[in-house]
């Protein structure tokens, strides 16, 4: 029997002068901002056309429920760490100064990586209307969080059927370092890779963003090639399932080949599948590459130049030593640390990993990475 | 190990956990159908402030489509990622054999015999007439 | 450590292909009004075979292995000579791959697997002692399907019941479980093969371009799978249930059991009969077979992932013929333990298909 009995102190753990400093001035990759009460904190940021529409039509993504999420999470708030509910009122992650409480100040974060899953402008049926919910949100974000606190990054929103607005939006911010990525769905209606989304893929290379893809949404398509799963047991797993789709896509379409200065980061898929998936690329690529000619090199290969990986929520293998191998083979350069605050299966920068990392990597995992990707500083 | 005064038993009402600190340690005081349980205020999966989940049922099932609550209020599910702890014994529930949450012994005592000491009451005085709830930590 | 010939061993071959060569090789097997009803409607002209698998893509069709004409696997005598004697296999499960599968009318669907059942009896078991086959099921129609294993079942040379990977359903709905509880009630474990209906994209992404995508994706679709067959409680409710994975890819794997079992810790009440660890059921009730192995480039790292499957008991040779996965007879991926391979080669498979020995 091997029972884990801890018998730290809680209270002092929850003290910013007592966290091992090893786990504190990191950079997190994904930190969620939400609404205080509805999208009415839009309002602000959008015309008056819009603003009518949100109040009588709203939003109205592919799928049969108006407003929840058909896989009801397993807490409320759509799955919310259940000590992040402000004090003051509103949804976790709504309220700067808990936010500053439980992760910024509590753990002295460098920078924060915002990831906007709020507003609905990615999934927004009405394209016209997503597009200016995207602006709405690039707005908001600047309002509510990069300016109160500038250790917050905002990414760049955009509706990605919506072309000319979404390059628009992202030549618009190209110089604002206050913004540090382009968020854009891996749920999209067809796969990121074909060619009609490589416009505005060419934009974020030429704006040198980083495009991160978070995992979430609704597209749609049932969430497996075998149709929709009844349980939301199901539905979190299958995200991980669509990441690999994703990356499939990417390098078999030669988006690579084709915008060498591509960055893309994956956020929330966890990352322990993507040795699997390169072996497996690369096996049937040498199979099929008549059928795929413009790869001039094996997949694993624009996999590791290309491709970034967020750590949350981080796989706990049965042996904890084998984390180790896995950051190996994906390598330890193109891994980044993230909390994914203030959601349910959010990780704590010290208990994430099961095994000690060699500091060289800790450094790399939590620091080095996304301040060189991300340019910061 | 010393013995701590942290509650009147009336304090605590069936179905509620004080949150006491004692030797610098956060500890979750529970009363489960009037018995009295101590865990520590720290899941030991990611450190989350476990006494501040929900208490729950035991929830099991004998078949696909069939849900049972058993054990009313004896569970404790994590604030962070809703891992199960039966709070009578600290152990997962998912898996009770590699999983516990520390817990602390609990007595209920007498005022009349707290008065003989020793014992420490940092922040609850103690009146003959009453029953307290006394941990070992 | 140097490629283990199987046939030293005279292993199991737990994955062939006997193509149907044309319509008109099922119009005897067919059912009177069937046999008309394909007759009126002109499919005898069509072979019918899946679009999951396209026949002449290499991948497909090993080049030593490509019939002068015809479809690969389609020839008793050039199987024979390909795969049943230079592995010297002690018995080899026949997977037929049809159309038949994708019928949106069940009763087609059902009438087509029906024949191609008979067929593999007449034209492949009748003819060697060897060979083994799956019953070829409509996957879109439970009861029919159910029916049919029913009605093969009698045939101890049937030795599995196949299903494809991605269908309308994730296959742990409980609209599938006549299925296995056919399958259960016979012995018979359930292949599910790599492929698709194609009811849907996929993958929850949308339709992909290339015919690589498709076949890499149907390693995370098998995750799919899995997820659908714990969390319905398929194995609670069947417990004497055996799935085999077949032309899955394995070394996914791990890294799957990882994330599936984090996700049930914390979600695990909404479908409280999973009472223990997903990888441990898994481990208990689904197998996989070799090809496509999907190896690391390290001998190193095939150790690790044999390690972090984590029970010797799951893999199941196989050769995938005519699919080229691998030249000449090196069908072992390279690094395995020597008392593994003889597991992998043998005693898995016999101890999987309880009709085998």
């Amino acid at each position: 029997m091997n029972v884990t009995v801890l018998d730290r102190n809680p209270e002092a753990g929850r003290q910013a002068e007592n966290i091992d400093k090893r786990f504190t001035g990191f950079i997190d990759c994904d930190v969620h901002p939400f609404v205080r009460q509805s999208s009415e904190e839009f309002d602000p940021f959008l015309s008056e056309r819009w603003r009518e529409h949100r109040r009588t039509i709203g939003g109205r993504a592919r799928q049969g429920l108006a407003k929840a999420t058909n896989y009801p999470r397993m807490s409320p708030g759509n799955g919310q760490r259940m000590d992040a509910w402000p004090a003051s009122g509103g949804f976790p992650g709504s309220d700067l100064p808990t936010m500053q409480a439980q992760l910024l100040d509590l753990f002295d974060v460098a920078y924060g990586l915002l990831a906007p899953l709020v507003g609905g402008a990615a999934a927004e049926r009405n394209v016209e209307f997503g597009a200016a919910m995207a602006v709405a949100t690039n707005e908001w974000q600047l309002a509510r969080w990069c300016i109160p606190d500038p250790r917050l990054k905002a990414s760049v929103q955009v509706n990605i059927e919506h072309e000319a607005a979404a390059i628009a939006e992202i030549e618009k911010r190209a110089t604002d370092r206050r913004f540090a990525q382009v968020n854009i769905p891996p749920r999209g209606l067809e796969p990121l890779g074909r060619q009609r989304y490589w416009p505005i893929l060419r934009a974020c290379a030429e704006a040198d963003f980083p495009v991160s893809l978070h995992l979430g949404g609704t597209n749609g398509h049932p969430s497996t090639g075998g149709g929709w799963p009844s349980f939301y047991h199901e539905e979190h797993p299958s995200y991980v399932q669509t990441m690999q789709t994703l990356v499939t896509s990417l390098v078999c379409e030669g988006v690579f080949e084709a915008i060498p200065n591509l960055k893309i980061v994956l956020v929330e898929g966890g990352f322990a599948w993507l040795p699997a998936l390169a072996w497996r690329l690369d096996k049937h690529w040498k199979r099929l590459r008549a059928e795929v000619p413009h790869l001039r090199k094996a997949p694993s290969e624009y996999i590791r130049e290309h491709i970034w990986v967020t750590t949350q929520p981080i796989e706990e293998p049965e042996r904890p030593r084998d984390m180790l191998s896995t950051l190996e083979w994906i390598g330890v350069d193109r891994v980044m640390f993230s909390t994914d605050y203030p959601h349910w299966d959010q990780d704590d920068p010290r208990y994430a990993f099961k095994v000690p990392l060699p500091e060289e990597w800790r450094q790399k995992i939590y620091v080095d990475n996304a301040r060189a990707l991300y340019h910061l500083d | 190990m010393s013995r701590h005064v942290v509650a009147a038993v009336g304090e605590i009402a069936p179905g509620t956990c004080k949150l006491v600190t004692v030797k610098g340690r956060e500890i979750g005081v529970f009363n489960v159908n009037n018995e009295f349980f101590a865990l520590i205020n720290r899941c030991p999966h990611q450190g989350a402030p476990l006494c501040r989940g929900e208490i729950l049922s035991r929830l099991v099932s004998k078949s696909p489509g069939q849900y049972e609550l058993t054990h009313r209020g004896e569970m404790l599910r994590c604030p962070w990622h809703c891992w199960e702890f039966d709070i009578r014994t600290g152990q997962s529930w998912c898996e009770p054999d590699s999983v516990q949450a520390r817990t602390y012994a609990v007595e209920i005592e007498p005022g009349s015999e707290l008065a003989k000491g020793p014992f420490a009451a940092e922040t609850v005085p103690v009146a003959i007439e009453q029953d307290y709830v006394v941990i070992t930590v | 450590m140097e490629p283990v010939n199987p046939s030293s061993m005279q292993a199991i071959d737990c994955d062939i292909h006997p193509a149907v060569p044309s319509t008109r090789a099922l119009l005897p097997y067919l059912d009177e009004y069937w046999r008309e009803h394909i007759l009126r409607r002109g499919l005898e002209a069509d072979n019918l075979e899946l679009s999951a698998f396209p026949v002449n893509a290499d991948l497909n069709s090993r080049p030593d292995w490509r019939p002068a004409r015809g479809i690969p696997g389609s020839d008793f005598d050039l199987l024979r000579s390909q795969v049943l004697e230079p592995f010297q296999s002690r018995f080899a499960i026949c997977n037929v791959l049809h159309g038949a599968q994708a019928m949106f009318s069940e009763d087609l669907s059902a009438a087509l697997c029906r024949a191609i059942n008979r067929w593999v009896a007449a034209e492949w078991l009748d003819r060697d002692p060897r060979l083994r086959a799956s019953i070829v099921v409509p996957p879109h129609s439970a009861d029919l399907a159910a029916e049919e294993i029913d009605r093969c079942a009698s045939d101890p040379r049937f030795v599995q019941v196949l299903m494809l990977e991605l269908t309308e359903l994730p296959l742990g709905r409980r609209q599938n479980w006549p299925i296995y509880a056919a399958a259960e009630r016979h012995g018979l474990p359930v292949g599910i093969h790599a492929g698709s209906s194609f009811r849907h994209p996929p993958s929850g992404l949308g339709w992909p371009s290339f015919y690589l995508e498709d076949y890499v994706s149907f390693a995370p679709g098998f995750g799919a799978v899995l997820n659908s067959l714990v969390t319905e409680g398929v194995f609670v409710k069947f417990p004497k249930l055996k799935v085999v994975l077949i032309e899955s890819g394995v070394t996914w794997l791990p890294a799957y059991l990882w994330r599936i079992d984090k996700t049930w810790r914390g979600v695990r009440a909404e479908t409280p009969w999973v009472d223990r660890l997903p990888s441990e059921i898994i481990r208990e009730h689904v197998r996989l077979t070799i090809q496509p192995f999907d190896e690391p480039p390290e001998q190193s790292q095939v150790q690790t992932l044999i390690e972090q499957i984590g029970s010797d008991e799951m893999l199941l040779f196989s050769t995938d013929y005519p699919h080229w996965h691998f030249d000449g007879i090196e069908a072992m991926p390279n690094g395995l333990p020597p008392d593994l391979i003889k597991k992998i080669l043998i005693d898995n498979p016999l101890a999987t298909y309880p009709r085998l020995s």
